[in-house]
Order: structure tokens, then C-alpha cells, then sequence
């Protein structure tokens, strides 16, 4: 394991019986880096984001490794595991309602976690705990953390959420869909916290999303999953300008653009045909192949590898960039 | 994938509205804060006025709590107004005599955000189509109607055996949507149609919902707290705040020069690959 790593992913498999969800997932994450994970729903993020941090839900199971400050993680006991959770490496999820405790004082669920990971006096929890509050912008510190989770909005419960996650100022956040609940105007302010928070703790963040635009603003590295598989990755800026896989092309088609906006109301959006395939008939070759365009009979035979080095595509009939269009 | 630019969409200005509101004012009693003193009323919307016209789509924006889905309630009938007027074919839907009740109802259909709470899950597809026949007392050949709205929303014959597990997200919003279609109506509400779905699908149910209007002459009403999405989709937006409609104009002109306070937030909260990528979208 290199040092300069706080997360590093081979070969990860999540399995249930006969299903495979996630079918052998590499990747790295330097120390401080930034690296978004994106595909749509059904592709295999949360269970990701689940058997990084040990959650993975009953029947589930992790293979490969994970390594992390140290030490494996998927070889690590249940106990460990719970210990290193919100000291090291903690996450945001995609509900803040139902991962806070309904019946206790959310400053209490904050300073808690404080106390128990930090061994600090109970005083000393709670007054970190207004500053935190003060630091994700939350009216009144000094009264919020008083309050109940459903006497609060739900941007503001997202917040506290993230102010809990950074709270023991761990070496990695894995963040699944943190705004994808919340309303437009407040999840800008909610991405714009979480960003400079971590930018100033210089934490490292894996972030989950199917939303593009969200990790163009905030990773450096992009990694596009398509049914369990990474199927594209590299730069977010060379990803996203001149996509290679299919699926990524469809995926940045799709986006309304100013653009389509210009036409008020006359233009029409591209596509992708066809849905994301269920887990008990996944395709052959490369899971994409069902609705690519350019599909040909080895796409259906054969998996396509990921290989390269920073910049990689899984796919057999890259798209061409416009400079080597052009060329050709 | 596929791609077509098609002409304008026709805003309609000769027509007369199909469905209309006309200085709608709705208040809630809330429960009282303490013993003896009165119950505080909400005003939740706020002398609106709004039409749409056949063959037109309109968008309306506005952030959360703004009175979107309130509106939807009024504009489909669900709930009386208590001060103002709803409008159907020029005529008020409260005080019209019960035939043309009867046409309103049928004549004004909603979808809403999350399709699978939407259908019954109990129910076949084939079964949850003819529903809206049979509660609306709609007459005729209905085998033939099912298969016409099949062909009209893009989904085969063979979806009418299944049940509603058995489809995807973007699947399921379309047999919403042909649900809808069944009565035969000439407005279609869409109470944020996309805002479940992932983005490869938002742009087929976003493309459907055009053509529906194009094709078939619907007024289409949109609304969504993300004003993308309704630009892309309609050729007029009213912009909600408060209760109150704020500001109205063409999609273009509200990203290029917005006056409402509210509008401007909206503009302001959208990001795009675009201005992520040029790095100073979270700035
Ligand atoms: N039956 C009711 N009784 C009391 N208050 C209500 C009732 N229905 C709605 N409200 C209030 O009216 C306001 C507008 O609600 P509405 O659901 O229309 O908002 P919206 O614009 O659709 O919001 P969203 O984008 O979150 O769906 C809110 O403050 C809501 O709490
Ligand atoms: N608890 C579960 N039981 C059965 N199938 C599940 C469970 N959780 C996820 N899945 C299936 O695993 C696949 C990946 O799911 P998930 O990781 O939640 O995807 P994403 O987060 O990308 O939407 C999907 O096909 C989903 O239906
Ligand atoms: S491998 Fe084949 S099917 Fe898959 S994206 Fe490339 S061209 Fe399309
Ligand atoms: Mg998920
Ligand atoms: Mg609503």
C-alpha cells in the first residue's frame, strides 16, 4: 500500500447469493484528492459506498481489498470497524432524516460522536460542536443544537450531517448523493460548505452522485459505473470534455444546456435509449451494448478491460475526440 | 441516441386559455398556538392568475413551499379556492352545472413525481389503465383505447401483463403518463415529473411530454423547482414565490435578464458541466 493513498480499491466484488452487484471495482484515492463516483440509479454506488465502510446490509457480501490508513477493511472484525467509522474515514448519506436519532437533540448526536472519538469533556464536545454549526453557516449555533431533528429543515438537517461527518477531522469522506434530496436553491449552499470544509481540513472525498454537474464542480478525478463496473475514468476535465466510453457520451448528452434553453422551449434532448438492466440479466460482454449505437458483435461476446493509465475507457469502439475526428 | 430539432413550439396567443385561474387566493387554518387565542391562517397562494392554452406548455418554477403543488390541487379541481375562480373551456368549474363538471374532470389530468407510489402495486398495468375509465364513466371501446395510448407514450402491448416491479423508473413515469392520457384530457399537469429519475430518462419522459403537446394538441402545464428543466421543456414560465406569482416571461429571457429576487435564485442555483468545470460554480 502506498502511503500516499487514503483509499485503495482491488478488485472489489459485492455479492448477494447469486447476484452481483458491484463486479470488481478498482480504484485509488490520493490523500486530499477528490474523485467522483457517477452512474445511475441501480449501478451499484451505495453498495460501494456501504462495503467501504463496513455497513453492507444482512446477506451481503465483500470481496477484494480496501485499504485504508493501514489496514484492509474488508478484513477487518465488525468492532474495529465501528471504532475507525467517523474517526477516519466517515459518510454523508443521501436521507439526513433517518441517520439521525429522532429522539435525541441533534447538538447532542454531534458532540457524542465528538466525545467518543476525540476524548474530549463533555463541555469541551459541546462548544466544538457550536463552532461546527457556525462553520456550515446554521442560525443560531447556540439554539439549534437544542433542537429535534423534525423541528428542523431539511437543508439544515444535511448540514449538521456533514458538521457530524467532520467532526473528528477523518482522513476520507464518502459522500452518497448528499443533496439529492434537497430542494436546487439550498443544495448549492449545501455543496458549497461540504467543499470548502473539506478543502480546508484537506480530508479526502469520494463523492457519489448520478448528478454530472455536481462532480464537474467539485473532484478532480471522475469514475463513470455502469452496471458494477467502472467502465471510464480519469481527469473530470478530460472525462468530461471528450468522453470516450458511449455511456459517458450519452450520459453528458442528456444534460439540458443553455443551449437547449436558448430554443425556449423548441429544442430536444438526446437520449439513451433503452434502461439500466436489472442484476438478474445483466448482458454479455459489455453490459452497455443493449443500447449503444455503436455495438458490435465483439461487444456482445467479449468484456471489454480497463486499461491505460490515468485516462481510461472499457470499450471496444472508443469515441472519437473531435481533434482525432478531424484528423481522420 | 437520437436527436431532432423541431420547429417552435406555437405559443397560441389567438387561442383562448383551455384551463385558467383568475385572482385565486387559498388560506389554510392552522392549529392554535395557545389556548384562547385565535387559529393563524396561511395564505398559500395569493390572487394568482394563470392560463394555458391548447397546444401550448407552460412551466411554473419556484422553490420549495412556494405553493406549486397547492396550485396543481386548485388547477385540477381536488380542492375549492376560497376566494377566486377556476376556469375550464371559459367556464367557472364551481358553479358550472354538473355535465360540465363532469368534462373538467375528465378533461384535466395529473402526473406526479414519484410514479411507483402512483400505481397500484397489486395491479397489472392492463388493469391500472382501464381504471380512470371506469371511475371517470367513460363509455366506448377501451381495448382500443388502451392500445392507442400504448402507442402514444412508446411502450409495447406486452407491458399490459406486468405488474409495476417489473419496470424501471422511467418505464413507470410513461404508463403514468398514458394513465393520464386514457380520460382523453386536453391539460396535462405534471407536478415535477423528472425530478425521481436519472438523467438518461429524464430526457425520454422530458422529450414525451413535448410531443404529447406537439402531436397531440395538449396544454401542458410543468412544474419543477429547477428551472432548467423547465425551460427545456415549455415556451412560457411563471416563476412562484411566496405564494405569488412573481415574475413571467420566455425561458431565455429569465436566464438573461431575471428581475424577481426569486428568479435570480433559481438562475443562480443551477450548475452545469459547463460551469462546474470552469471551477468557480461553488465560489
Ligand atoms: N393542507 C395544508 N394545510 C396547511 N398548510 C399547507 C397545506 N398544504 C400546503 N400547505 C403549506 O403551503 C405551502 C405551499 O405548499 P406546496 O406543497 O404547494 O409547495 P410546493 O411549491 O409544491 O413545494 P415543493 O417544491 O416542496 O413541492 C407550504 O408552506 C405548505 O407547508
Ligand atoms: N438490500 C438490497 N437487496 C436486494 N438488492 C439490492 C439491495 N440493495 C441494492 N440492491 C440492488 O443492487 C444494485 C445496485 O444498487 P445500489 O448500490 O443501491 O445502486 P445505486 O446506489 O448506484 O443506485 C441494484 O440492482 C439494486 O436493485
Ligand atoms: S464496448 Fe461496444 S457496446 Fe460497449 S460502449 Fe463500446 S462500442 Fe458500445
Ligand atoms: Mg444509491
Ligand atoms: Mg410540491
Amino acid at each position: 500500500m502506498s502511503g500516499a493513498n487514503a483509499l485503495e480499491v482491488h478488485n472489489l466484488v459485492v455479492r448477494h447469493d447469486m447476484l452481483t452487484a458491484v463486479r470488481g471495482l478498482s480504484f485509488a484515492l490520493p490523500v486530499g484528492g477528490r474523485m467522483g463516483l457517477v452512474g445511475e440509479s441501480g449501478s451499484g454506488k451505495t453498495l460501494t459506498a456501504l462495503a467501504l465502510m463496513g455497513l453492507l446490509p444482512m446477506g451481503w457480501q465483500a470481496d477484494g481489498s480496501v485499504l485504508h490508513d493501514g489496514v484492509d477493511l474488508i478484513r477487518q472484525s465488525d468492532r474495529a470497524l465501528a471504532h475507525r467509522r467517523g474517526r477516519t474515514i466517515s459518510m454523508v448519506f443521501q436521507d439526513p432524516l433517518s441517520s439521525l436519532d429522532p429522539v435525541r437533540r441533534v447538538g447532542y448526536q454531534v458532540s457524542s460522536v465528538i466525545r467518543r472519538h476525540m476524548k474530549t469533556s463533555r463541555r469541551e464536545a459541546e462548544r466544538q460542536t457550536i463552532e461546527l454549526f457556525r462553520q456550515m453557516s446554521l442560525p443560531r449555533p447556540e439554539q439549534l443544537v437544542r433542537a429535534y431533528p423534525h423541528e428542523i429543515s431539511g437543508g439544515q438537517r444535511q448540514r449538521i450531517m456533514i458538521a457530524m461527518a467532520l467532526a473528528c477531522y477523518p482522513q476520507l469522506i464518502i459522500a452518497d448523493e448528499p443533496t439529492t434530496a434537497l430542494d436546487v436553491t439550498v443544495q448549492k449552499q449545501v455543496l458549497r460548505l461540504l467543499n470548502g470544509a473539506v478543502e480546508q481540513r484537506g480530508c479526502a472525498l469520494l463523492m457519489i452522485t448520478h448528478d454530472l454537474p455536481i462532480i464537474a464542480a467539485m473532484c478532480d478525478t471522475v469514475a463513470v459505473m455502469y452496471a458494477g463496473r467502472i467502465v471510464e475514468m480519469g481527469p473530470v476535465g478530460q472525462v468530461f470534455r471528450s468522453p470516450r466510453h458511449h455511456y459517458t457520451r450519452g450520459l453528458l448528452e442528456s444534460q439540458p444546456t443553455m443551449d437547449n434553453i436558448a430554443l425556449d422551449g423548441s429544442s430536444r434532448l438526446t437520449s439513451i435509449p433503452g434502461m439500466v438492466p436489472p442484476l438478474h440479466s445483466l448482458p454479455t460482454g459489455c453490459a452497455f451494448h443493449p443500447r449503444c449505437a455503436a455495438a458490435t458483435e465483439k461487444c456482445v461476446a467479449e468484456v471489454p478491460t480497463l486499461e491505460g493509465g490515468t485516462r481510461r475507457a472499457a470499450c471496444w469502439h472508443p469515441v472519437e475526440s473531435m481533434a482525432e475526428a478531424a484528423a481522420s | 441516441m437520437t436527436t431532432h430539432t423541431n420547429a417552435p413550439l406555437p405559443t397560441n396567443e389567438a387561442m383562448r386559455p383551455i384551463l385558467e385561474m383568475r385572482q385565486v387566493t387559498q388560506t389554510y387554518t392552522l392549529a392554535r398556538q395557545k389556548l384562547f387565542e385565535a387559529r393563524p391562517t396561511l395564505t398559500v397562494l395569493d390572487h394568482i392568475d394563470f392560463d394555458v392554452r391548447p397546444g401550448e406548455a407552460v412551466g411554473l418554477v419556484g422553490e420549495s413551499g412556494s405553493g406549486k403543488t397547492t396550485l396543481t390541487r386548485i388547477l385540477t379541481g381536488m380542492e375549492q379556492p376560497r376566494e377566486g375562480h377556476v376556469l375550464f373551456d371559459g367556464r367557472d368549474v364551481w358553479t358550472a352545472e354538473p355535465s360540465h363538471r363532469q368534462l373538467f374532470r375528465r378533461s384535466v389530468q395529473v402526473v406526479m413525481q414519484n410514479p411507483r407510489s402512483s400505481l397500484d402495486p397489486r395491479m397489472r398495468l392492463g388493469a391500472s389503465l382501464l381504471e380512470p375509465l371506469r371511475s371517470l364513466r367513460i363509455e366506448g371501446d377501451h381495448a382500443a383505447r388502451v392500445y392507442q395510448v400504448l402507442d402514444q407514450v412508446g411502450l409495447s402491448r406486452n407491458a399490459l401483463e406486468r405488474f409495476p416491479h417489473e419496470f424501471s423508473g422511467g418505464q413507470l413515469q410513461r404508463i403514468a403518463i398514458a394513465r393520464a392520457l386514457m380520460s382523453g384530457p386536453k391539460v396535462l399537469i405534471a407536478d415535477e415529473p423528472v425530478s425521481a429519475l436519472d438523467v438518461s430518462i429524464q430526457a425520454q419522459v422530458l422529450n414525451l411530454l413535448k410531443d404529447l403537446v406537439r402531436d397531440l394538441g395538449l396544454a401542458l402545464v410543468f412544474i419543477a423547482h429547477d428551472l432548467s428543466v423547465v425551460a427545456y421543456t415549455t415556451s412560457r414560465v411563471s416563476v412562484m414565490s411566496a405564494g405569488r406569482i412573481v415574475e413571467i416571461g420566455k425561458p431565455l429571457d429569465l436566464f438573461t435578464h431575471p428581475k424577481a429576487e426569486a428568479t435570480r435564485n433559481l438562475v443562480g442555483a443551477i450548475l452545469t458541466v459547463e460551469s462546474g468545470l470552469a471551477g468557480n460554480a461553488l465560489a
